[in-house]
């Protein structure tokens, strides 16, 4: 396939999937749990992706990704709650100080910004640290912005711990899909440039990279903060979704649970991301529901043990099974693409006529 | 080459699962065994669905616990509801808010999913303003229960409450401490991230301040569970009253501490310390507390008998209690709000979530903790008094203070 | 005098919670000093302890219950081991950790279902749970105990690394793993004594922390157990008193903090030290030559 028909194969796909989506959304009552799962997990998929960018193709271990989606999301919300309501939403504050409203386009993308400003000021200290150093030192971090977000004295701005709410929020699916969708098409393009084949001797070795006349300071800080701004971003679409948001749902279990998504989908794969963060989204918030229902009867017999808490000890299981026995993840390192599929098929049916291996790009 | 068919497989799976699941529809996705319906539908009377949006776990999740089983004895008791002519029975729909603003919408979205009638909850305000935007997009209406900050109904026509609201709770409290203790100066320890702690908190030291006394603010983060450095800080303040209007769940420990590290003035609290939580954590020890809830036990005598019974012939609803029968006034709010939902629903003469909606506004009705009816502003209780009472440390019981308005 | 009876208890507090803290921060020292992982599990670990006892002394008495917690604990430490991070022993040190925050979420939610998601109220100890007068001030009797037992406590295993096999063994372990298995050491049992240890002795820290803070929630090892890691690194990493220091140092510093009226940063504060110090001094106070931090 020349990659002009595999560009407009992808096009197609995608162009396919929303369609498919926007039908989906006139025949199934808006209401239901299918929708709900689809808007979070696209949510999630971005965030997963841009935290893949750093942890599976930049091989910088780090766990600071809740504290950006907090300065994205606050710098949504506070930049686009209508005036009018500002002074019911800060109400301990007057009305805060800030008294205009932008466009939501203008204030996601401002999120993305703030968030990589943020990101940038701490990566001039932080990425000097390796591994588990930078690991811990980024979840550090991510819980100071956290408190100063708390802060009371800047209270006017942030509505000190209190919820912010009453900006603009989505109704249609489509709307989380399409923002995600060129976000994350913006990070595999940059995967495929010149930056991303650095970011990828920089993973595989430094030191090598380094003799190769990458500038290891400079690539390793355009990750990071090219990872936090559309980790900002996914925070702004996270608080559209929510309709309400709090510094206090940013904590570190969110940055694991991202990080869980990244290793079950695969390190180093961005449709692995993807799949994965729809998967992990679904099983948690509504396939396994059922077993909270302590009166579940199957034939009439009573399953034992149910009882609320016991769909998240599932979960935990399968997740503590995913990583101990499947390690490279859903797919590895690889790419899922229709030119996979169609040489995989090709090499099942084709009777070995074009038999050769490893049929994904990248 | 394994890998590879099995991501195809789980591809393929997850896109089958989530058209089945979809396929199924609005009648019960989102809660996979709704085996309540079957034996209701084995009669052949229709079933109503009332969604119950309350923690059963995290800070909140013993309050929760309590409110709930308040509706279930109501629904113990009354099972069915005439509406428009026809018999109904009524199903409780419970889901877990896990006490927490970002998984609520999630839990209230699955409410939605079951296509309830009408919603119930939560304790807590932060998780029922966080729910409050899923309710309103999908039409349904929401009874708060004993959620008690202004902003869960203000600006909105679909949030309804039963309780009274902290602007009074704080101004009920600034009094009493002024009156009672002559308080001029007050410690006000509240908890960073929760809408009622820090509402509360914000009332109570306007109210004080306003009469003529001083306050000391402090926070504390989620997950701190050592307050000996706040109680030393009260100490040092020289206040005369220290004020904490938090979950039950810090509060315990917080009585714990208070109470080895000789804090030696009285302690109050909001609606939330009236739980037998802190009965339980102040039994014996040195401590002084005195909240502000909307329901004393002996209120209505036939309700204490009948939901004791119920509660110690029932093993689940015991633990659920916290392990015995003291009443808490949640539980009888609980009661209260799934009557006031049965109201609706006769009013409505329809299942129709706006219908019910529309009749909310107009229902009145005699509950237990008091005559409830719904302003027109912004559908909150009209309710001007509450009630003071004190931790008992010796019986570990409640005693009664008095019955307190603002004037 | 005045002086000193308002601010003794900050002292008193933070002392107190160190000791708590020094006594898990050791498990953390120990096993990143052998294994070069950030035991993420091991806070819930402290938290499984502080459950165990709960639900032990409803069935029996305080005298057998405290062994058996202690017991099942290190148990725990050990079969986790054996489970999540044996397995994983070649495998690159991300998947070790990631593993190790699987084990912390299954552990938090299997407390979640277990409690009902509920505060437990831990029992009152006899004796160490008494209040008892300090210069005037009130507080429990094991406030003043904690930092005495933790530093026997760390005497005590210091000898036991200077001068016995097993202990030589896991110093040969930390300073080259692979060489030292070429000598002959029997890696696994060096790597499941280290837990053993270390289990032990968040056992021993959870019945001094629950008895000063009664409450056991799911996520109550989640906070003491990132700020005892923080106290490890602080300390630099592998070394035990290092450990000791950063942790007392941290939970004095914390409730300082707090005592001036700063209480939203309490937390904030010890991760800002954290990254102070690892850029500053990236081997801790008492660390070794850094090999590969920076």
């Amino acid at each position: 396939m020349s990659s002009k028909t595999k560009t407009m194969w992808n096009v197609g796909l995608i162009g396919g999937l929303l369609l498919l989506l926007f039908v989906l959304e006139q025949v199934i009552p808006s209401s239901s749990m299918f929708f709900t799962v689809l808007k979070k997990g696209a949510i999630y998929a971005l965030v997963a992706v841009s935290m893949n960018l750093l942890n599976g193709f930049t091989g910088l271990f780090s766990l600071g990704q809740a504290g950006f989606m907090l300065v994205g999301a606050y710098t949504y919300a506070i930049l686009t709650i209508p005036v009018e309501s500002r002074h019911s939403v800060y109400q301990y504050f007057d009305g805060g100080i800030i008294q205009f409203a932008l466009p939501v386009p203008v204030a996601l993308i401002a999120g993305g910004i703030a968030a990589a400003i943020f990101a940038y000021l701490i990566g001039l200290p932080v990425l000097r640290l390796k591994s588990d150093y930078l690991a811990i030192a980024t979840l550090g971090f991510a819980e100071i912005i956290r408190a100063v977000f708390q802060w009371d004295k800047l209270g006017p701005i942030t509505n000190g711990s209190n919820l912010l709410r009453n900006f603009p929020s989505f109704k249609s699916v489509l709307y989380p899909f399409v923002v995600a969708g060129i976000c994350i098409a913006l990070i595999v393009l940059l995967i495929n440039s010149t930056y991303g084949r650095a970011f990828k001797a920089i993973r595989d070795d430094e030191i090598a990279a380094e003799a190769m006349g990458i500038n290891l300071a400079h690539h390793k800080r355009l990750a990071f903060v090219i990872s936090s701004f559309f980790a900002g971003i996914s925070g702004g679409l996270l608080a559209m979704y929510q309709t309400s948001i709090q510094a206090s749902m940013f904590k570190s279990a969110m940055t694991y649970e991202i990080l869980l998504i990244v290793v079950i989908g695969g390190i180093g794969s961005v449709t692995g991301s993807c799949i994965s963060s729809f998967l992990f989204i679904a099983c948690s918030e509504w396939w396994l529901r059922f077993l909270d229902n302590e009166n579940l009867y199957i034939g009439g017999f009573h399953v034992p043990l149910l009882r609320p808490g016991f769909r998240k000890v599932v979960f935990a299981v399968i997740i503590m099974l995913m990583v101990l026995f499947y390690r490279r993840g859903i797919m590895g390192d690889k790419e899922f693409s229709l030119e996979a599929i169609r040489n995989f098929f090709r090499r099942k049916f084709g009777k070995g006529k074009e038999a050769k291996g490893g049929a994904s790009h990248e | 080459m394994k890998k590879r068919i099995l991501s195809l497989g789980l591809a393929v799976v997850m896109v089958g699962a989530m058209l089945a699941g979809c396929s199924k529809g609005g009648d019960n996705s989102g809660n996979g065994g709704d085996t309540g319906s079957a034996p209701a539908a084995a009669d052949g009377a229709k079933v109503v669905k009332i969604g119950v949006y309350e923690p059963a776990s995290g800070d909140n999740g013993a309050g929760g616990k309590q409110e709930v089983l308040g509706m279930q004895y109501a629904n113990e008791i009354a099972p069915t509801v005439e509406i428009g002519g026809e018999e109904y029975t009524v199903q409780l729909e419970i889901v877990d808010n896990e006490s927490s603003n970002d998984k609520g919408p999630s839990a209230a979205a699955s409410l939605v999913g079951a296509n309830v009638s009408v919603v119930l909850g939560s304790y807590g305000s932060g998780v029922s303003i966080a729910a409050s935007d899923v309710f309103k997009d999908a039409g349904i209406p929401a009874i708060g229960v004993t959620c008690t900050n202004p902003q869960v109904t203000e600006g909105n026509k679909h949030y309804f409450r039963i309780c009274f609201l902290d602007p009074f709770q704080g101004t009920v409290l600034a009094n009493f401490a002024n009156e009672n203790f002559s308080a001029k100066t007050a410690y006000i320890l509240t908890k960073l991230g929760d809408d009622y702690s820090t509402g509360l908190g914000y009332y109570f030291k306007t109210a004080f301040e306003s009469l003529g006394g001083t306050v000391v603010e402090e926070t504390f983060q989620e997950g701190n569970s050592d307050f000996t450095s706040y109680i030393t800080s009260a100490k040092n303040a020289g206040a005369e009253v220290f004020f904490a209007p938090v979950s039950t769940e810090a509060a315990a420990l917080i009585i714990e501490q208070a109470s080895s590290q000789g804090l030696g003035i009285p302690m109050m609290a909001g609606d939330t310390w009236d739980s037998n939580v802190i009965l339980n954590a102040a039994k014996g020890k040195d401590v002084e507390i005195y909240v502000t809830t909307f329901y004393q036990e002996g209120g209505n005598e036939e309700f204490d008998k009948g939901i004791k019974e119920w509660i110690n012939g029932n093993s689940t609803a015991k633990a659920n209690n916290g392990g015995d029968d003291t009443i808490s006034a949640v539980t009888a709010m609980g009661y209260d709000a799934y009557f006031v939902a049965l109201e609706a629903l006769k009013a409505a003469g329809s299942t129709d979530a706006k219908a019910v909606n529309a009749a909310l506004w107009n229902v009145t009705y005699k509950g237990v903790s008091g005559d409830i009816a719904f302003d027109s502003e912004n559908g909150d209780a009209l309710r001007d008094v509450a009630y003071v009472k004190c931790a008992n440390t010796e019986s570990g019981a409640w005693d009664f203070v008095t019955v307190q308005g603002v004037n | 005098m005045d002086w000193m009876t308002q601010n003794l208890p900050y002292l008193l507090a933070g002392i107190s919670v160190g000791g708590q803290y020094a006594l898990i921060a050791i498990g953390y020292t120990m096993v990143y000093g052998i294994l070069r992982l950030i035991n993420f599990a091991h806070g819930d670990i402290f938290m499984v302890a502080g459950l165990i006892m709960v639900y032990s002394t409803t069935i029996m008495p305080i005298y057998l219950a405290i062994p058996l917690m202690i017991v099942l604990t290190v148990l725990l430490g050990f079969v986790v081991e054996r489970v999540a991070y044996k397995p994983l022993r070649s495998a690159p040190r991300m998947s070790i950790m990631i593993s190790a925050i699987g084990v912390s979420y299954l552990l938090q939610n299997l407390a979640l279902y277990v409690t009902g998601g509920l505060s437990q109220q831990y029992p009152a100890i006899p004796w160490i749970s008494d209040t008892i007068q300090v210069f005037g001030a009130t507080t429990k009797r094991v406030t003043v105990i904690t930092p005495v037992l933790t530093i026997l406590l760390v005497i005590g295993l210091v000898l036991l690394i200077k001068h016995t096999k097993i202990g030589m063994a896991m110093r040969a372990a930390s300073r080259d793993f692979e060489t030292s298995q070429l000598m002959g050491i029997k890696i696994n049992s060096v790597i499941s004594t280290t837990f053993i240890i270390g289990s032990f002795l968040a056992a021993i820290g959870s019945l001094l922390f629950f008895t000063n803070y009664t409450g056991v929630t799911p996520t109550v090892g989640a906070m003491p157990g990132l700020k005892a890691f923080v106290a490890a690194v602080f300390g630099g990493i592998g070394s035990i008193p290092g450990a000791v220091i950063g942790a007392f140092i941290i939970g004095i510093c914390e409730n300082i903090i707090k005592g001036l009226g700063w209480t939203t940063f309490s937390d904030a504060f010890t991760f800002a030290l954290l990254i102070v110090i690892l850029l500053v001094k990236p081997t801790g106070l008492f660390g070794e030559k850094a090999t590969d931090k920076v």
